[in-house]
């Protein structure tokens, strides 16, 4: 589960980078490293502590794919659609993992914050196809029903981290 | 030393100082169009209209070219017409065509350009995304199903005013300008200068238009209708009528607005007299108690906001003088508070904050407003042109008493530097017609962005700043909050240049402004009264209504204001 935003916790990370106005995009990855989302809470802050405009932050946050305004699941899947996927049929792994957590692509995360699902173009392993990722670690060469076995692994380890 | 020559279609051409190839190119006579350029901003080489083909068959953006020896340039080919045309016919592919009920229609450089073209079809099917118009802020408008990118909006929000309230949001088809989080205009750290839409090309931001509330107030027998007309007006209406920019129309917008059947006219430069006594009482108090210096001027409404919303620790040190568009609304709306009709009150204004500043609690009496409306010197020419009335038929004429004095210093408020002169000549110790002249030379004059002066008041040197546009301002107030500057007394107006180049004037390039404060300067020269203390009106208003009621009638109570702060 992401921790509670905190205005400490963001004076941590702009202090890392010197309130620097130039590292917007680094403060930005390192709050969404922390929280797996930018929090509304951190615009405000922020926009004063390193002198851009909220408007600006937004526009940066917006402008990129990888920034996320919604609060993301626990486990987050990146399923990769590059083109050497996609015809080692990365297309069914997908739709089996939104089936699983009741996603689709307009609603990726789990209404209790389980789980996130999402497309990538490309992971540079194509080597590895059809590939997908949970936050970060790899796994290769995957069926539909290796991720029905996934799911139901990391939703045991999720009742756990949960009682 | 030369910089070498280009040849421009056939032409040889000197480079001199020109940033970029466009310059150069509008130099020799040829107007390229553009978009997405103006001289004041960024060059962001977004709209493509200003390309140019070199002698290889090359494109140029020329906005983004640095002119170069021995480039050789066409600038009107084949080629780059088909260009020019498919660029428009793409912008407008996913833009509302609804041009005669566009409040932009007659002025958008997108129209003009799509008829110059001669564009008559569009092959594109209109895959417009209809979002709603925020119609949030009391100042402008926003309507994204007439944006084209160009992000002329962004950049003067961010780089002249540094207010930040927009930026592009999202990408490639879905973006947009937007607010942070898309909020509201009217919540988002917006002041409402309108400076947005004073560059916007099209009819994206628009000035918010009063024209047929007043009209229904006109209309209305047992209504009694008093207007003000602001300095800055004078040098600008005319502008729509074929007069040179900064030629003094004032007795011509009086007879103009008796035409439209407002039945008393006045002056604002009168109240200005008064802004000017009241404001030089408080510094000359400030002076002796020394708290809250500097002392902020409070006239422009837009900085006030500013303050209020970047800056709210500084509210102390903006002068609780009402602007002169304030005051003379409580004056206004005692002389007739009893006078068996039903008062309303407007005032024509270069500005569109000050239909926000109208709008404000603070400015309430019993609910109802001072200032019932405010128009834009582009809206009072559009009701002139409404009601037909033949602007060089008009014959000059005076406004009405009891308000009818006003001094050379009240006109002066309308540029930058203004106000500071106006509150000197109060102030000086030299009250001869020589002191006059040495206040106007100490440097308070001039479009410069910040400007500083010093002079000596009773023995005492002060440190005057003199400020146009709120990015030369958050420079200024960053500086006085490091300590690295200390003024006595400093002057902020939100638009470079002044009232005189307000959001709500006729837009005019970068010399005409110059023009339009030369014009209040030469009003201000022809003035017998240049002291506002000297206005005979002023004793009787001190004497009369303003017994004892200065503080309730020509001040405000800004929230905020109680706060502590120490520069």
């Amino acid at each position: 589960m992401s921790q509670e935003f905190t205005t400490q916790v963001l004076d941590e990370i702009i202090g890392a980078h010197h309130n620097s106005p130039s590292a917007v995009i680094a403060i930005l990855q390192d709050i969404q490293e922390r929280y797996h989302y930018i929090p509304k809470a951190a615009f405000t802050p922020l926009s004063r502590r390193v002198g851009v405009s909220e408007a600006s932050i937004y526009s940066v946050v917006t402008f990129y794919e990888n920034f996320s305004l919604e609060p993301k699941g626990r486990f987050i899947f990146k399923v990769c659609d590059g083109t050497a996927c996609h015809v080692r049929k990365s297309m069914p792994i997908l739709e089996r993992l939104r089936k699983e957590l009741a996603l689709t692509s307009d609603q990726v995360t789990t209404p209790d914050l389980g789980f996130t699902v999402e497309t990538v173009s490309c992971l540079g392993a194509c080597g590895l196809a059809p590939v997908l990722t949970v936050n970060d670690k790899v796994y290769p060469a995957m069926t539909p029903n290796k991720v029905s076995a996934l799911v139901a692994e990391l939703k045991e380890e999720l009742s756990h981290e949960t009682n | 030393m030369t910089k070498g020559v280009m040849t421009i279609d056939g032409v040889t051409v000197e480079i001199g100082e020109e940033r970029n190839v466009l310059e150069l190119i509008r130099k020799t006579g040829v107007e390229l169009p553009t978009f997405c350029y103006h001289s004041e901003l960024s060059i962001y080489g977004g709209c493509r209209m200003c390309i140019v083909e070199d002698d290889r068959g090359g494109l140029i953006p020329s906005c983004s070219e640095e002119p170069r020896a021995g480039l050789v340039i066409k600038t009107n080919t084949q080629r780059l017409r088909r260009y020019r045309r498919n660029i428009l016919e793409l912008l407008l592919a996913n833009h509302c065509r609804d041009c005669t009920v566009c409040g932009r229609s007659g002025a958008c450089r997108l129209q003009d350009l799509a008829r110059s073209f001669n564009i008559t079809n569009i092959r594109f099917i209109n895959t417009a995304l209809n979002p709603k118009t925020d119609l949030s802020s009391k100042c402008v408008s926003k309507d994204l199903n007439k944006c084209i990118l160009c992000g002329d909006c962004v950049r003067v929000c961010n780089e002249i005013q540094q207010v930040g309230a927009i930026d592009f949001a999202h990408r490639g088809s879905r973006m947009r300008v937007s607010t942070s989080f898309d909020i509201p205009i009217a919540d988002s750290s917006c002041v409402g200068c309108g400076q947005c839409a004073a560059v916007c090309p099209t009819g994206a931001i628009i000035v918010k238009n009063d024209i047929d509330n007043v009209w229904r107030e006109l209309d209305k027998k047992d209504t009694l209708v008093t207007v003000q007309v602001a300095p800055a007006v004078r040098v600008a209406l005319g502008q729509a009528f074929g007069l040179a920019d900064g030629e003094n129309s004032m007795g011509l917008i009086v007879a103009a607005l008796r035409r439209l059947g407002f039945d008393r006219v006045f002056d604002t430069a009168t109240a200005a007299d008064i802004t000017v006594i009241e404001e030089s009482r408080e510094f000359s108090q400030r002076l002796l108690s020394l708290q809250s210096m500097p002392l902020f001027t409070s006239c422009c409404p837009a900085w006030v906001n500013f303050v209020e919303k970047q800056y709210p620790q500084l509210m102390p040190h903006v002068s609780t003088c009402r602007s002169p568009m304030q005051m003379f609304a409580s004056l206004i709306g005692e002389e007739y508070k009893n006078c068996g009709q039903r008062h309303v009150h407007v005032a024509v204004m270069p500005c569109t904050a000050k239909k926000y500043e109208a709008a404000r609690e603070e400015f309430k009496v019993n609910g109802e407003p001072n200032v019932h409306y405010v128009l834009t010197t582009q809206e009072l020419a559009q009701m002139i042109h409404q009601a037909g009335v033949m602007w060089d038929d008009l014959e000059a004429e005076g406004v009405d008493t009891p308000f009818s004095v006003l001094s050379g210093a009240g006109v002066i408020f309308g540029v930058t530097g203004g106000v500071t002169e106006a509150v000197l000549r109060e102030l000086a110790d030299d009250r001869s017609s020589t002191g006059l002249k040495k206040i106007a030379f100490v440097g308070v004059r001039g479009q410069e962005g910040l400007k500083e002066a010093k002079v000596t008041v009773g023995g005492r040197e002060l440190a005057i700043a003199v400020v146009s546009g709120l990015g030369n301002a958050t420079t200024l107030i960053k500086d006085l909050l490091r300590g690295a500057r200390k003024y006595d007394f400093v002057e902020v107006m939100a638009c470079p240049g002044g009232c005189v180049c307000g959001a709500g004037q006729p837009v005019a390039a970068l010399p005409h402004r110059a023009a339009r404060g030369q014009g209040l300067y030469a009003a201000d020269r022809l003035s017998s009264v240049k002291r506002s203390e000297e206005n005979p009106l002023m004793s009787i208003l001190y004497n009369g209504v303003l017994k004892d009621r200065s503080h309730e009638l020509l001040h405000v109570h800004y929230p905020g204001r109680e706060s502590h702060s120490s520069i």
